[in-house]
């Protein structure tokens, strides 16, 4: 069992709950010298199967092709496709070859990694709306062929309602992925929709 | 078009409430803040452990705790031993999801003391806890891509920014609202004084969301007690009313949604109000908590709840609309910005603040006027849930 070194905390305030709060907070030293702590990696495995639509949606990735599935019954285009339509509960029934073209619904500037650390050359992840599909459906991916790091210059170069395309992998080196598209890039003139 | 039923009969009261300090690392175990907050929830009730029936325990991820199983680990510090037990689990939306559990337990009939607890303890979880939330992504299409939970928000503030012309410092002033509104919660764990501009000088995390417009992490507990009408009436001269619930969840393929507007939101909304009777939200609540981990989110949720005009939250808040003296005051409490986000706990908070509220007995954080009803909203599991409860004092 820990040592309490921690002095519990008595927090009064003219506010509720008018009783003093129990708990006893630790600074970092305390944390990591003073108290007794038990650490445990996991190590976990799993392997997971893609399923019967995602499996057809790689497959086509593999071939540079971006799929989408329809429902006749609500009209619907959507992409990533999915065996059954969740809205009317029954089987899709068609699948759709999209183009490799969108826009940039929305998109971000990631200077972090997930455990805090600084990137120095930013993630700009994005909701990519697939052209072709219903409105406002897409699906996330990354933005790349951008120059500079600061917002400043991103921001320049990158913008909600932007046209984009998908940059791919050579044919060779795909392997049937979501990251056979290496991102999507700004297309400065596009074809009618 | 109805999204109840039938108005349930028997009503059900919230006759007591405790909290554990907020912490971002706790030298307490889950198990001994969910005690805290438990037994002071049912002192205040003026009843014991032998008096409830059932109990309602909240909390997040296992993978916070590395406890698999973490709802039956923490049944002792949450007094469910013996009794009948439920996990409450939806994410984010937990805290809130709990009292609406324990509501249902009251409401058919079953129970007539329920004690309902939130708990979690984030800090456990090395080098960040950010990285129990790297599975919510799709395993096949999403994480191969590298993403972090930090891109979720930022995504979604943008959209929400670009579809109404909302700015950074629009939304930086949630951050600065909430944090000084903490300074009056003892329980708080960043309640500061800053400005708009001190929000927006800290490091741009994910652009455009800044640390400061970021929860904390943190170790926390909240808990309530729920009574049927009867022994409400019998145990408390002033109890608050749980009017009405509603929760609702959207779609798993969130890039096939509307990012600038939660629609869950708005129809677990209309469900609670239906059911409270609450026709004209803006005039028939006084009070509201809406969940706040990130900055945005308030203004989201404030519009969901349809307590603004869809992208007008922002101007509302910078003409006072939701400061504490204002006419709706929006997270009193100082909220998961101000007050801190053990997530779970953070959700029954906003419930204990609702409780004090409307009894008038917040007293450094009273909102003026007589507030009659309040509402408080959680969010969560993959951006995809609202849980809503309105509280009122009839």
């Amino acid at each position: 069992m820990a040592r309490t070194r921690a002095k519990p905390a008595t927090a009064r305030a003219p506010a509720p709950p008018y009783v003093p709060l129990r708990g006893h907070p630790l600074n970092e030293e305390e944390f990591r010298g003073q108290v007794g702590s038990t650490t445990w990696v996991p190590r976990l495995e799993y392997a997971w199967d893609a399923g019967v639509a995602i499996s057809r949606f790689l497959d086509g990735l593999r071939e540079g092709k971006i799929y989408g599935v329809r429902c006749r019954r609500c009209g619907r285009t959507v992409t990533p496709p999915r065996a059954f339509c969740e809205l009317d509960f029954k089987p899709m029934d068609e699948w759709i070859e999209l183009r490799d073209t969108g826009t940039i619904n929305t998109f971000s500037i990631c200077y972090v990694t997930w455990d805090m650390k600084p990137l120095r050359v930013p993630q700009i992840p994005a909701v990519i709306e697939i052209d072709g599909t219903s409105p406002r459906v897409g699906f996330l991916h990354l933005v790349g062929g951008v120059r500079g790091r600061t917002v400043t210059e991103i921001r320049r170069q990158v913008r909600v309602g932007l046209p984009v395309r998908a940059v791919w992998k050579p044919p060779a080196k795909r392997e049937g992925a979501i990251t056979d598209i290496l991102h999507f890039e700004p297309v400065r003139k596009r074809a009618n929709r | 078009m109805s999204l109840i039923k039938r108005k349930p009969q028997r009503r059900v009261a919230v006759i007591g409430a405790g909290l554990s300090l907020f912490m971002r690392r706790a030298l307490d175990t889950g198990k001994e803040l969910a005690y805290y907050a438990a037994s002071q929830a049912l002192q205040t009730a003026g009843i014991r452990l032998k008096d409830i029936q059932a109990v309602v325990m909240a909390t997040a991820p296992d993978a916070f705790d590395g406890v698999h199983m973490k709802g039956e680990w923490l049944l002792d510090g949450a007094g469910g031993v013996g009794k009948p037990y439920l996990r409450a689990y939806v994410g984010g939306g937990s805290g809130v999801f709990s009292i609406i559990s324990g509501w249902m337990m009251v409401a058919s009939g079953l129970f007539d003391l329920v004690l309902v607890v939130a708990e979690e303890k984030m800090s456990s979880c090395q080098p960040h806890p950010q990285g129990a939330f790297l599975t919510i992504f799709d395993h096949t299409i999403e994480r191969p891509l590298g993403p972090n939970l930090l891109w979720i928000f930022s995504l979604e503030q943008q959209r929400y920014m670009a579809a109404y012309g909302i700015r950074n410092e629009d939304i930086a002033l949630v951050s600065v609202k909430n944090k000084h509104n903490a300074l009056a919660h003892p329980a708080a764990q960043v309640a500061a004084h800053l400005t708009v501009k001190d929000i927006l000088d800290s490091d741009v995390v994910a652009w455009p969301v800044h640390r400061l417009m970021v929860s904390p992490i943190s170790d926390g507990a909240a808990a309530v007690v729920l009574a049927s009408e009867q022994v409400a009436r019998r145990l408390s001269d002033r109890p608050i009313w749980i009017q009405g619930v509603g929760w609702c969840l959207d779609t798993s393929y969130w890039g096939n949604r509307d990012l600038a507007y939660p629609r869950y939101v708005e129809k677990a909304a209309w469900m609670a109000y239906e059911m409270a009777g609450v026709t004209e939200p803006r005039k028939q609540i006084h009070v509201a908590e809406p969940y706040d981990p990130f900055a945005y989110k308030e203004l989201h949720h404030l519009e969901g709840l349809q307590l603004a005009d869809r992208g007008q939250a922002p101007e509302d808040l910078a003409r006072g609309r939701f400061d504490r003296t204002g006419e709706l005051p929006s997270c009193p409490s100082g909220g998961l910005m101000g007050v801190g986000n053990p997530i779970a706990a953070a959700g029954l908070m906003k419930i204990c603040e609702l409780f004090w509220q409307l009894r008038r007995e917040a007293g450094a954080r009273q909102v003026p006027g007589n507030p009659e009803r309040g509402v408080a909203q959680a969010w969560g599991d993959l951006m995809q849930i609202g849980t809503v409860a309105v509280l009122g004092v009839r």
